[in-house]
């Protein structure tokens, strides 16, 4: 299963044409105690670089960027009740999951290498 | 320089300035350009003492008529219990900062609790927030919110008896923000349904707005527009007046989603104009969406009940670029008012306030009509403690005629409708003193 | 006090059958309504006596700073002393009972005084007219953008979508921007906080609808280079916007509309002493430059010629913003403090605000981070304690500061920094309540050092400690049903 990031924080993990969008560690842990996560709608569109929701710490909330495009097929409801599942395993708490409508929009996102490069970089 | 609100002497200000290493006053401003320094003095009175303010003020006042208040339009002639103005002059409240810290702001934060609780019960919605302006932003607020809401709609219906004013303001609102205000027509008196329906069947708009108690104050009845918006994914948004709410059904009854409006009614002086207070309540799934502050309940480290400023990041981030609210404030002192008012009315105190302006203004209706002067503008519909009358004389010409008997008749809505209202302030006999003044035109 | 007693909530203090108030009863016959209109659904508001009401918001009150009570060093937020006499002022009954819609040869004294402020305010900021319907400093930006709007409407010019304003100004800026449906540009700061002008130039093009700014900016640092920002602007068509959060420093020397501002706010109960009030009510009145004044909202207070007031309402006006002619009474409470100062006075409130800062700046920075030397405003930025080893942070700082009777500065902005403390004593303030501030703030820094786990943990004197914030927004309670439905779970 290949991981894509994106410069905004949020990950796709790709299997065939679904692909499952969450942020990354890095950014879990630049938000702090996650309290909410605003989720689109089943068989909602999302564009890549369209804003497809947004993530509440208590401090701090900001627009979740969606990494590709594609319908939506599935919603985490866990976090629904437990949003603080993202502080415990970002990579493993996904947000939504998508069916890619454009694989090619793979190619504009980083590999965990270059990714990390970034998160070194911003700090 | 010597004010009894400036505390430096020369001497303080020879040692500060020393302290600074700088010569004089004018030194602390050397980077200002010469050319954009004030010089002079202001063209302002000289200072006066308190005696002097008080005087001068009390000759302004002069100039304005004491009147017994027929008016309304929204805003009504309560009286204010003794007890609300005395506690709202404590300066600890008065005089306090927004409760950003929760440690020494306890008193302001447990009143916003109750108030946003007392208005969710009036309103039977689920979450309030700590207030706003006034009615007719509030209004406004809730326009922005469904169209943020619905994320890609941008279409808000407005049922045309709607309040003017709140009407008015809310185009503002959308003209800038970018949203398109469509009126819902009238019909008799209340907004048209099949209108509606129509209009509403599009799919294309975020929300409706509609008034419990409209323009001409006729209670309106909503049986099945809820639904029927949720149906086409429209918010069903309810302006209402807060004291009404003891009496009439409520937005949650009506199945509303936002109820908005102004609280002027619970307590708070008519002020010419201001301040009142503004308040939005919402359903549940609304919560993260509501504009403003909202306060919640939680723990400190000694386990104690304590209260905070709470949902704060969902603030901050509606109010960045995409922002859909500015609003970073509340009517604070206000919520205030409207909370130890209702405290000490309690339900059988508004609905005893309720109906002696029902009562009143039934009484006054009938008798001004049997003037044969003037007539019921809707009388098959329903109202409370106002009424709106057709004249074949002008309006204007029945308030000029009743300001000079010191009294302030109603609204003119255009030259042949006025709308009068009643409270529990006016006596029978200031009614029919009225009701003379008219039957002598 | 008897805390746990009287800290109940007001719901909890409810008996069946008490009453805390009596309306008059006119006698008349009952009046039925139709079922279908009435409220069915159960209503439960408390039911309780006058003493036991009194007695509730007395204590409550009790848990809360003010202005009255102690030193708000609070930047940004000029928390000057509130005046009593403005408060009788307020409350005076020629006034409090006055319907907004009462004919205006009935209201002569209120719209003389709104008039009067108007003109005054107009004089201070250097501008044409001021409408003063704008209920806060907030709604006031909003509405000041709209006129900057009307006023393009009006050329036929809808291309201008933009407003650029610096990275360190106030974050209700952009929201105001966004509200009226304009995007934001940001424009860079230089190391010492002023607008960089270099940067501005290429922003500037005919898509730009104004540029907003403080002056003073967020940093206390006069922005020297403004007679050559408002040329740039204006060439480029754009016009340019003054929020008036720091006007205060500027009484008695400098005039928003001198320094080639077209369109300001002010913040009645920053400058002009009218009570914050918990969080409001405020008043933000809109001033604009001579020709545009056809474009403030509707409605509009002016004298006629024959000496008397009217209200007018207007097509070429942006609309209306407000239900009436906005804060009525909080108008009457800034009029109250103009009067009492006088012309004489008032010219002293920007310098004595400035000489405070510059004193209490002087005096910290030997334990402070000062990132910006020189004499700085009203206001002025520490980068936290300047000994970082101890791991006291800022927030730490203005916890303790509680513990001492002060209130916190304003803490994380501007955003240029990491550690922000951001300090506005304003003139109100005595030297001694100054130099006790300052030693209290050196006593932190100390403390910071000789046990700084007291002040990480710090407060430990105020009412309440730590709330659980992660708690609150987690599981929001906001209403008594909801906490009664928690307790019972």
């Amino acid at each position: 299963m290949a991981i894509y990031y994106s410069n905004t924080h949020e990950y796709v993990k790709v299997e065939g044409n679904v692909g499952f969008i969450g942020i990354s560690d890095y950014a879990q842990r630049a938000l702090g105690n996650v309290v909410y996560v605003d989720m689109p709608e089943v068989d909602d569109e999302i564009e890549a670089g369209e804003d497809f929701g947004a993530i509440e710490s208590v401090k701090a909330a900001s627009d979740l960027i969606a990494p590709v495009s594609g319908t939506v097929v599935e919603i985490n409801e866990a976090l629904v009740d437990n949003p603080r599942l993202v502080n415990e395993d970002a990579m493993a708490n996904w947000i939504i999951k998508v069916e890619l409508s454009d694989e090619t929009e793979l190619d504009n996102l980083m590999d965990e290498a270059a990714y990390k490069t970034l998160c070194e970089s911003e700090h | 320089m010597n004010h009894r609100y400036l505390p430096h002497t020369e001497d303080d200000v020879r040692l500060m300035l020393d302290s600074c290493g700088l010569e004089s006053i004018e030194d602390l401003y050397s980077d200002v350009p010469e050319q954009l320094k004030f010089k002079g003095e202001y063209s302002l009175p000289s200072e006066m003492s308190e005696k002097e303010v008080r005087d001068f003020f009390d000759s302004l006042g002069e100039q304005n008529n004491k009147l017994v208040c027929f008016a309304g339009n929204g805003f009504y002639d309560h009286s204010a219990p003794a007890a609300v103005k005395s506690l709202i002059a404590r300066s600890e409240f008065l005089t306090a900062y927004t409760p950003y810290q929760p440690e020494i702001s306890q008193g302001t934060l447990q009143y916003i609790f109750e108030y946003q609780s007392l208005i969710c019960r009036l309103t039977d919605m689920d979450v309030s927030n700590a207030s706003m302006y006034d009615g007719c932003t509030a209004t406004a607020e809730a326009m922005m919110m469904a169209v943020a809401n619905s994320r890609k709609r941008k279409k808000v219906l407005v049922s045309a008896t709607v309040h003017k004013k709140v009407i008015d303001v809310v185009k503002t609102y959308a003209l800038y923000h970018g949203v398109e205000i469509v009126l819902i027509p009238e019909k008799d008196g209340v907004c048209d349904k099949a209108a509606f329906v129509t209009m509403v069947s599009a799919d294309d708009v975020a929300g409706v707005i509609v008034a419990l108690r409209n323009q001409y104050g006729v209670i309106e009845d909503y049986t099945g527009w809820a639904e029927l918006c949720h149906t086409h994914k429209s918010l069903f948004i309810t302006n209402c007046i807060a004291a009404d709410l003891a009496t009439i059904k409520t937005p949650g009854e009506w199945g509303a989603d936002v109820a908005v409006g102004d609280a002027q009614s619970l307590g708070i002086p008519l002020s010419y104009g201001g301040p009142y207070l503004g308040f939005m309540a919402v359903k549940k799934p609304l919560m993260r969406k509501i504009p403003g502050r909202i306060v919640g309940a939680t723990k400190d480290e000694q386990g104690r009940r304590v209260f905070v400023l709470t949902l704060q990041a969902r603030e901050q981030h509606i109010r960045r670029e995409k922002a859909t609210s500015n609003i970073c404030s509340n009517q604070g002192l206000m919520s205030l008012y409207v909370t130890i008012f209702t405290a000490l009315n309690g339900v059988s105190g508004l609905q005893e306030m309720n109906r002696q302006g029902i009562n009143g203004a039934h009484y006054l209706a009938e008798k001004l009509v049997a003037t044969g002067k003037v007539k019921l503008t809707y009388p098959e519909e329903p109202y409370l403690n106002e009424f709106l009358l057709t004249t074949s004389m002008s309006a204007s010409a029945i308030i000029d005629k009743a300001l000079e008997e010191g009294i302030l008749a109603g609204v003119a809505l255009d030259d042949n409708h006025l709308l009068v209202a009643v409270t529990e302030k006016q006596t029978v006999s200031e009614m029919d003193k009225l009701v003379s003044v008219v039957s002598e035109l | 006090m008897n805390r746990e007693f009287y800290s109940r909530l007001i719901f909890e203090l409810s008996r069946k059958g008490r009453r805390g108030y009596k309306h008059p009863d006119n006698h008349l016959e009952d009046v039925k309504l139709d079922n279908n209109i009435l409220r069915q659904s159960p209503l439960e508001l408390p039911e309780v006596d006058e003493p036991t009401v009194v007695r509730h918001y007395n204590n409550m009150s009790n848990n809360n700073f003010g202005v009255d009570t102690g030193f708000y060093p609070l930047g940004s937020c000029t928390m000057k002393y509130n005046p009593k006499i403005n408060e009788e002022i307020s409350a005076h009954p020629s006034f409090e009972n006055l319907h907004p819609d009462t004919p205006v040869k009935a209201v002569q004294g209120a719209l003389k005084a709104y008039h009067t402020l108007q003109t005054y305010l107009a004089e201070v900021g250097g501008m044409s007219e001021f409408t003063l319907n704008p209920y806060a400093g907030a709604h006031g930006e909003l509405t000041g953008l709209m006129v900057i709007r009307a006023y393009h409407f009006s050329r036929g010019d809808l291309k201008r979508t933009k407003v650029i304003v610096p990275d360190s100004a106030h974050g209700t800026n952009p929201a105001s921007a966004a509200v009226a449906g304009l995007s934001i540009v940001e424009v860079k700061s230089r190391p010492d906080g002023t607008v960089d002008v270099e940067d501005l130039k290429p922003l500037l093009d005919d898509s730009v609808a104004a540029m907003m700014m403080t002056n003073p900016n967020t940093l206390g640092i006069f922005e020297k280079n403004i007679p050559e920002i408002a040329e740039l602007v204006h060439a480029s068509g754009a016009l340019l916007y003054y929020d008036g959060a720091n006007l205060n420093p500027m009484l008695g020397v400098a005039r928003p509309g001198d320094m080639g501002f077209d369109v300001m706010h002010i913040n009645l109960h920053k400058t002009f002493s009218t009570p914050h009030g918990g969080g409001g009510p405020g008043s933000g009145p809109v001033g604009v430059r001579k020709g545009l004044e056809q474009f403030l909202p509707n409605p509009r207070v002016v004298k006629l010629d024959d000496g008397t007031y009217g209200v007018i309402n207007s097509d070429t006006a942006l609309g209306s913003i407000s239900s009436h002619l906005g804060n009525f009474a909080v108008q009457l409470r800034a009029l109250s403090y103009i009067l009492s100062l006088g012309k004489e006075n008032i010219k002293h409130v920007g310098p004595l605000a400035t000489l405070n800062a510059n004193y209490v700046k002087d005096k910290l920075k030997d334990a402070y981070l000062l990132p910006i030397e020189g004499v700085c405003k009203h206001e002025f930025v520490f980068d936290g304690l300047i000994d970082k080893s101890t791991g006291v942070t800022t927030l730490n700082v203005a916890k303790r500061l509680l513990d001492y009777g002060y209130h916190a500065p304003t803490i994380y902005f501007p955003l240029l920094f990491h550690e922000s403390l951001m300090i506005e004593p304003t003139e109100t303030e005595s030297l001694d309540t100054l130099d006790d501030f300052i030693s209290v703030m050196h006593k932190i820094a100390e403390e910071a050092k000789e046990n700084p786990e007291m002040v990480k943990s710090a407060p430990h004197n105020c009412p309440i400690s730590h709330p659980d914030d992660t708690e609150a927004a987690l599981h929001p309670i906001v209403n008594y049903t909801e906490l009664t439905a928690n307790k019972e779970q």
